[in-house]
């Protein structure tokens, strides 16, 4: 176990340098940030200038040297767009986000454990098809669309909550929703499957067989060896949307968080904030995944590691 | 004599027997009320894509500002000439829904079939040969899809600027994974199979084993992938262009429109709500087929049902 941690700790820091530098390379091979940063008018000079500024005119190989020297430091520079350290940046936004996924995922799963199971307890039936279509549609349906939908009808035309900003609850519950559909339709679709699935398993025969309340079968029994798929799902998916997938409902709400950094960084095209966006990105993804695949272990004692 | 015919007897093509194969799936498709509108639906869109310049009643990137903001026909105010409204500039919604259609779609195909063919030539290689070349593949395949996808494609149009063909490179870049990993777990299965051994045997080249034998009897599970991801990148166009990065302006895309009507919800609402539904449609009809094809391609699946 000890040893299959450290591995794999090993590994995750592996993958996170490697990315940072992989996407180092990348944009200061291709991308020109001093065109967007001054005016069309500029004159040669300029750019030469604040080319010299950013230390963009040195050798690559000089600045990548810097760079990893930096991310040893976890000093990724000044912001090009804020003038502060770009880290402090990132971390500064990132309560809001986290504020924001795990409320939407909590939504999501208080919602669709149950209806998952319900669904898998009666396949079939009318309540399994209404659910299983509803499922679907919330997956395919864009998150940002459903978003301004809500805005629409609570907000401008209800006037119950705000259209955008951050503080208070009425701003919090649209965007909670908006990003809570996608999880929710997720997390049903796989508990319904993984339930349905144990519910045939002999083990649930022998288990009504020998007179256990079906509460008991179906909660105790059935549900312990269902839970994994879901949680690996959940785990998978709370990572991603940590890690900037929420960026189209924030920037639909004005929410103050991590995904509208990363849009900012973008069209700012502002190097040392996206090296440090991409370094949070690559350890909460990193770790997400090692910490799913370390939750088998709980739920399932025949796997050793 | 060539050695393929001798060693494949099974793919003798029987004009009658596969007559009646299409004719059951035919009544299979019928009875499946909701893969059938689905599929048809699908039809509609692309005949409204093809068919865009001959059946859009308006010019989509020109409107004259005397008749901007006119809701939908049925609503008071609203015309028979615009028969979804028109929007800020005075440009008939309906029309630009239908050339967006194109623009989507496009991208969606042109994605698919570039990440499609790199995606799964790279994971026939992987699961034929094994070995470290497998490690190296899946490996990177395991680094890229842990990473959200809408970071990847949005650092890519930082790095080369926002455009279609841009947006295009970045989607199919972000596609490959799941072809690969999807191909490698089927030719897994089928290297060890007598049919490969006997072709390796008679001294195929290994291109012919892979493309000439493998590929022909894996195709069908990937065709449901290849579908459902069109589904997807036609999701992320719609992202990446609702946030600015994808389609420009005067162009039109369905994701845009959305990004274009966000400023003026309070007033029109008609500007935000179609387009959401022709993405939202879409993307759904395009996963029912997917699900369609894939019970429909797997015999045993099919029993099960």
């Amino acid at each position: 176990m000890f040893r299959y941690v450290v591995l794999r700790l090993g590994y995750c820091v592996l993958v996170i340098v490697g990315v940072s530098l992989l996407v180092f390379v990348i944009t200061h091979l291709i991308g020109s940030p001093v065109d967007i940063m001054l005016p069309l008018q500029a004159t040669d000079e300029e750019r030469a200038q604040l080319e010299h500024q950013l230390g963009l005119d040195r050798p690559l190989i000089y600045q990548l040297m810097d760079f990893a020297s930096g991310l040893v430091r976890l000093d990724f520079g000044l912001s090009w767009w804020q003038k502060e350290p770009a880290l402090g940046i990132v971390l500064e936004r990132m309560p809001a986000t986290f504020q924001l996924v795990v409320l939407s995922f909590i939504v999501a799963a208080v919602v669709s454990v149950p209806l998952g199971i319900l669904a898998a307890y009666h396949p079939g039936s009318t309540l399994d098809r209404v659910l299983t279509a509803g499922a679907l549609t919330g997956i395919c349906v864009p998150t940002f669309w459903v978003g301004l939908m809500l805005v629409t009808v609570f907000a401008v035309g209800l006037g119950w909550f705000y259209t955008s900003g951050y503080g208070t609850i009425r701003h919090l519950i649209l965007p909670t929703l908006s990003l809570a559909i996608v999880p929710a339709g997720r997390i049903a679709q796989i508990m319904r499957f993984s339930m349905l699935d144990q519910l045939n398993q002999q083990y649930v025969t022998t288990a009504r067989a020998k007179g256990l309340d079906e509460r008991t079968v179906i909660f105790k029994h059935a549900l312990k060896n269902a839970a994994p798929a879901v949680i690996t799902t959940v785990g998978v998916d709370l990572g991603r949307m940590l890690a900037g997938i929420s960026s189209p409902v924030e920037h639909v709400f004005g929410w103050p968080g991590f995904g509208t950094l990363i849009l900012d960084t973008i069209q700012h095209q502002d190097f040392p904030l996206l090296q440090a966006c991409v370094f949070v990105v690559a350890i909460i993804v990193t770790v997400i995944n090692l910490v799913t695949d370390l939750s088998y272990g709980l739920f399932d004692p025949r796997i050793k590691y | 004599m060539k050695p393929e015919s001798r060693l494949a007897p099974a793919e003798v093509f029987r004009p009658e027997a596969a007559r009646k194969r299409a004719g059951a799936s035919l009544r299979r498709l019928w009875k499946d009320k909701l893969a059938l509108v689905s599929l048809l639906f699908l039809c509609f869109v692309v005949f409204c894509s093809v068919a865009a310049p001959l059946v859009s009643p308006h010019d989509p990137t020109k409107g004259t500002l005397v008749n901007r903001m006119k809701p939908p026909f049925w609503v008071k105010g609203g015309s028979q000439r615009f028969i979804l409204g028109t929007d800020q500039q005075g440009r008939d919604v309906l029309s630009r829904i239908l050339w967006g259609g194109r623009v989507s779609l496009t991208v969606g195909f042109v994605c698919v079939a570039i990440s499609g063919a790199l995606g799964t030539v790279l994971g026939l290689i992987s699961g034929y040969f094994g070995k470290w070349v497998d490690t190296v593949i899946m490996r990177i395949v395991d680094i890229q899809s842990s990473f959200p996808g809408l970071l990847v494609a949005l650092t890519f149009v930082m790095v080369l600027g926002p455009g279609e063909w841009n947006l295009i490179a970045a989607l199919t870049f972000n596609g490959w994974m799941v072809h690969a990993r999807m191909a490698r777990g089927q030719v897994l299965s089928m290297r060890e199979t007598t049919m490969v051994e006997a072709t390796r045997a008679i001294g195929c080249p290994t291109g012919h084993i892979l493309f000439g034998h493998i590929l022909p009897n894996i195709i069908s599970p990937l065709i449901t992938t290849y579908v459902l991801e069109i589904a997807r990148i036609i999701g992320a166009e719609a992202t990446m262009s609702f946030l600015g990065y994808g389609i420009q302006p005067p162009q039109s895309s369905w994701g845009l429109m959305i990004g274009e009507g966000r400023i003026y919800i309070g007033q029109a609402w008609w500007l935000v709500t179609f387009p959401g539904v022709a993405i939202a449609l879409t993307i759904l009809a395009l996963n029912l087929v997917g699900n369609w094809i894939r019970i429909e391609l797997d015999p045993l699946h099919r029993s099960r049902h």
